[in-house]
């Protein structure tokens, strides 16, 4: 049985996915819905791995809750105030559009990453017939989807501007 | 009776499915009697309730005002703003000729160096780096006619997708709750709802301060026989409030908390049409699902209120015959606001009430013309509600206005305001056209903005009736006529169309704001694809001819509405198509919605992120184009108070005041009533902080402070109120603050709604403090 492997493959996944949602949005603090969204898309993210705490147990997996997300990188730490001030004075040059740009395939790809690894182990969960594990999987899918498709529409919406001024 | 210390007047009590009591209120000049005046048509322009007024006219002067006895709308009535606010047009300060910047000083100049300036910067950007680089702002109090040519001009002409109205500020979320709905914009009911309803709902609508004649109607029903019961959220105790059953003064930023507890316990209870759910909506297990856990005991302490208070209020709700509910500000600048007003939405979908007398949904606007605003595709949207995602729309449109259908920018959704704020800040746009609005006042965080507006990368255009703060950073101001001066259609809050004629001649040289935009249109040597003129109107009935057309067939259809049947009958309620030339004074009785994926404006938004669905979604998710229950999850707000910041802050509206005050502020009656801003207590709040009535406190936030003196109310314990009118004009120093600042956007967030892209003036942590004279 691999499901264990499974559960701490998309955990990892998610982790670093919420790690750099709040990273991007640090990066971007000028861009205020991109700053307000990603706190609010990590928190959402963050809080699957509590999810699948839930189930680890059953398949002998451990959820590193903690690595990246706290200390010098967390909100308020040194990096946060370091990558928000350099926001701040990026702020009124066109160049942070382009790295926008760059910052949300990064995103789409990780949340893609995630995604594929949801798939992976609700597939799992139907073969161990697993139902439990099942509901917590389609539902945590469904938001990481969320976040997919918001890194499109931000790039859709970034991208006239930044490639044509 | 004095209409500054009552300004709703007499009441004039009715009974359910009576019809409403004529009262006309008039204001004339000392002196002026009414039969020595000339009498034009037209309606208000300092709110959105379209109330009929009679302009009244001696020796080519405005001399005062009249209700239309008439008015399905107003009855004759008229609220003080209205009764006061036209002395504002004679205002000595009116700007006449047009200023432009000289070594740093704006100064007179005729109206050819002005516009050459303009387009000459404006040709020079374009050939530099393309449409991209200029912008357009306008508002929600020009005309129908203005907003169309902007539009056409914007969009077909200089090819930009940068041009939104300041209604991004009032109404978006309106316009976004009802398209995510039904898929369309366009209000289901009728303020006619009033007189049949046994249910009066009002969502963060302060009701008796932004439509006091909106009020009185509901107040005479509230006076007379059979009253309706009145449920009231707001964190105010408000004049409504103090009428209301029941008054939920819940917590700053916790409208969705409370809506999903109420859809909850109509769900638990089984007060649902069942029938009507299943015939007419997509939706209903999501949305099940989604308030499952959110019981009253729940949101209690999320939103300060009592679980019985909650429970009462959803008994109230689905007890009721006839619901009618009304939503503004209070949802539509907090947290979660699309989200927020389409769970009131869903109430009615639930229930079965809509579109039949008494049922009334009322997604209420700011401002007087935001309609047209929003119609007309000057706002993030296309004219006519079309489609931007829809290709077979963009042809469409590109058709009637004789251009390529890739001269029409909709790759994206057409940029929201505070993107176009964005741009500027980055140096993108770098030509920023601002057309009747205030932004140095009425966007938030004021500091940022007004280094946005002074940064010399950017060439600003501001088209105005007076010298307001954003005028006061301009490169070149343009002086327009207004209200009384100039002739046009607008369109209030639901849905009826008002004429409003040419009164008196403009001052000086001011134009009217249709003309302008002709003018740089010609200048700029716009054309269709044939090599004729784009714009092909020079008048405001041509160019309501055009918009007719343009309109045809859509939900706004005003395909039968003639400047002349509008002088014969005074309003007529859209869709005017030839099936309905009378217009229609309800939506959706036979749940016809308009979210048909071949005709609908739009296919829904994730709510928390505001990512559209894409075509193929949409279609799979509603096929048969029902109306969509929307659901979504609470989340705390993105500030909330803190030991540092222990206040919510709450900016709003006074009955004396509109927008930035350029004209009420010049209303000597209305001035005199509120001359001044302040910061609203609870008593328990202003004793444990040592502060009196009218003392002076600083209030501040992150972003920024002011010191006004203290009014102690029954607002909610923790939280603090400030009127967001006042800002620099008649003060000292000019555009910004000049020592203690006391404008309340000093204070607010640049935050905004995911879906709506609405501003969040309605939330944010701030201290307060005892301050010093």
């Amino acid at each position: 049985m691999k499901l264990g492997m499974a559960i701490e493959e998309v955990a990892h996944a998610e982790r670093e996915l919420a790690d750099r949602l709040l990273a991007v949005g640090q990066r971007h603090r000028t861009d205020h819905d991109v700053y307000h969204l990603t706190r609010t898309l990590a928190k959402m993210e963050r809080g699957h791995l509590d999810a699948l705490a839930r189930h680890a147990g059953r398949y002998g997996a451990s959820i590193d809750r903690d690595a990246n997300g706290s200390g010098r990188a967390g909100p308020g730490g040194l990096i946060e105030t370091a990558r928000e001030k350099s926001a701040e004075l990026l702020g009124r040059r066109p160049e942070p559009a382009l790295l926008l740009l760059r910052d949300l395939r990064e995103l789409h790809l990780l949340a893609a990453g995630a995604s594929l690894d949801w798939v992976a182990l609700a597939q799992g969960a139907q073969a161990a017939k697993d139902t439990d594990l099942l509901a917590t999987v389609s539902e945590c899918h469904n938001e990481t989807l969320r976040t997919l498709k918001w890194t499109t529409y931000r790039v859709k919406e970034a991208a006239p501007q930044a490639l044509t001024s | 009776m004095n209409r500054i210390e009552n300004p709703w007047g007499e009441r004039t009590p009715y009974a359910r499915d009576g019809e409403w009591p004529e009262r006309v209120d008039m204001q004339l000049a000392d002196g002026v009697r009414p039969d020595e005046v000339e009498w034009f048509l037209s309606a208000s322009i300092l709110h959105s309730n379209g109330d009929e007024i009679d302009i009244a006219v001696k020796d080519g002067r405005i001399v005062g005002v009249r209700g239309d006895r008439h008015s399905r709308v107003n009855r004759g009535r008229l609220g003080p703003k209205d009764l006061y606010g036209w002395q504002a047009n004679s205002s000595a300060d009116r700007l006449t000729r047009p200023l432009v910047r000289e070594g740093g000083e704006l100064r007179e100049a005729d109206w050819d160096t002005a516009m050459e300036r303009i387009v000459a910067r404006s040709k020079e950007l374009l050939a530099e780096s393309g449409p991209g680089s200029h912008g357009f702002y306008t508002s929600g109090q020009l005309f129908l006619e203005d907003y169309y040519t902007l539009a056409m001009m914007v969009r077909a002409g200089v090819g930009t997708n940068h041009l939104d109205g300041n209604t991004r500020l009032c109404t978006a979320t309106a316009g976004e709750a009802l398209k995510e709905s039904f898929g369309c914009d366009g209000q289901p009911g009728s303020y006619s709802d009033i007189d049949h309803t046994d249910a009066i709902c009002c969502y963060g609508h302060n009701v008796a301060e932004t439509q006091t004649v909106l009020w009185m109607r509901m107040l005479d029903r509230l006076h007379g026989p059979d009253r309706p019961r009145l449920l009231v959220v707001d964190p105010r105790r408000t004049p409504v409030a103090e009428e209301a059953d029941i008054h939920l003064a819940l917590r700053g930023g916790t409208n969705l908390a409370l809506m999903n507890a109420l859809v909850h316990e109509l769900i638990a209870h089984d007060r649902v049409e069942r029938g009507y759910i299943d015939a007419n909506t997509v939706g209903f297990e999501a949305l099940a699902k989604t308030v499952k856990g959110c019981t009253p005991a729940w949101a209690a302490p999320i939103c300060g209120l009592e679980a019985s208070e909650i429970a009462a209020a959803a008994e109230l709700i689905g007890t009721s015959e006839r619901l009618f509910s009304t939503v503004l500000q209070g949802f539509y600048q907090s947290h979660q606001a699309t989200a927020a007003a389409c769970q009131v939405n869903n109430i009615h979908l639930l229930r079965g009430m809509v579109g039949r007398p008494g049922c009334g949904l009322l997604q209420m606007n700011g401002q007087p013309t935001a309609q047209n605003t929003r119609e007309t595709g000057a706002n993030g949207d296309l004219p006519g509600f079309r489609n931007w995602a829809n290709d077979s729309h963009v042809e469409e449109l590109a058709r009637i206005w004789n251009v390529e259908p890739s001269q029409i920018p909709h790759y994206g959704p057409p940029t929201h305001a505070m993107q176009i704020f964005r741009y500027c800040e980055q140096g993108a746009i770098r030509f920023l056209w601002i057309s009747a609005t205030n932004p140095a006042v009425s966007l938030p965080q004021l500091d940022r903005i007004r280094s946005i507006l002074a940064d010399e990368r950017l060439f600003l255009v501001v088209q105005d009736i007076f010298l307001s703060e954003t005028a006061q950073f301009a490169d070149v101001v343009l002086p327009a006529a207004t209200w009384g001066e100039k002739l046009g259609t607008f369109t209030n809050a639901d849905r009826t169309v008002h004429l409003s004629e040419k009164a008196v001649d403009p001052p000086g040289e001011a134009r009217p704001d249709m003309e302008i935009f002709l003018d740089y249109a010609r200048r700029m040597g716009f054309k269709d694809k044939d090599g004729a003129p784009l714009v092909k109107w020079s008048d405001p009935e041509a160019a309501f001819d055009a918009w007719k057309e343009c309109s045809r067939g859509r939900l706004c259809d005003y395909s039968a509405i003639t400047y002349a049947r509008l002088r014969e009958k005074h309003d007529i309620q859209w869709p005017a198509g030839d099936a309905h030339p009378d217009g229609t004074e309800r939506l959706y009785g036979d749940a016809d919605f308009w979210a048909d994926p071949d005709r609908s404006e739009a296919y829904a938004r994730d709510l928390l992120t505001g990512a559209p669905l894409e075509q193929s979604d949409y279609r799979a998710l509603n096929p048969e184009g029902k109306a969509i229950l929307k659901a979504a999850d609470y989340v705390p707000p993105h500030e909330e108070p803190s030991e540092a910041r222990p206040f919510e802050l709450g900016t709003g509206r006074t009955v004396y005041h509109f927008h930035t005050r350029t004209k009420t502020g010049r209303a000597p009656e209305l001035q005199a009533a509120a001359p001044e801003p302040w910061a609203e207590l609870s008593r328990s709040d202003a004793e444990a902080l040592g502060v009196a009535e009218g003392e002076l406190v600083e209030v501040a936030s992150p972003r920024g402070s002011v010191r006004v003196p203290a009014r102690i109310t029954d607002i909610r314990p923790g939280a603090v109120f400030l009127p967001f009118h006042y800002g620099y004009w008649d003060s000292e120093s000019g555009a910004s603050p000049n020592g203690s600042a006391r404008a309340a956007n000093e204070l607010t967030i640049t935050d905004w709604d995911p879906a709506s892209k609405q501003p969040l003036f309605k939330l944010g942590a701030v201290s307060v403090a005892k301050a010093e004279r």
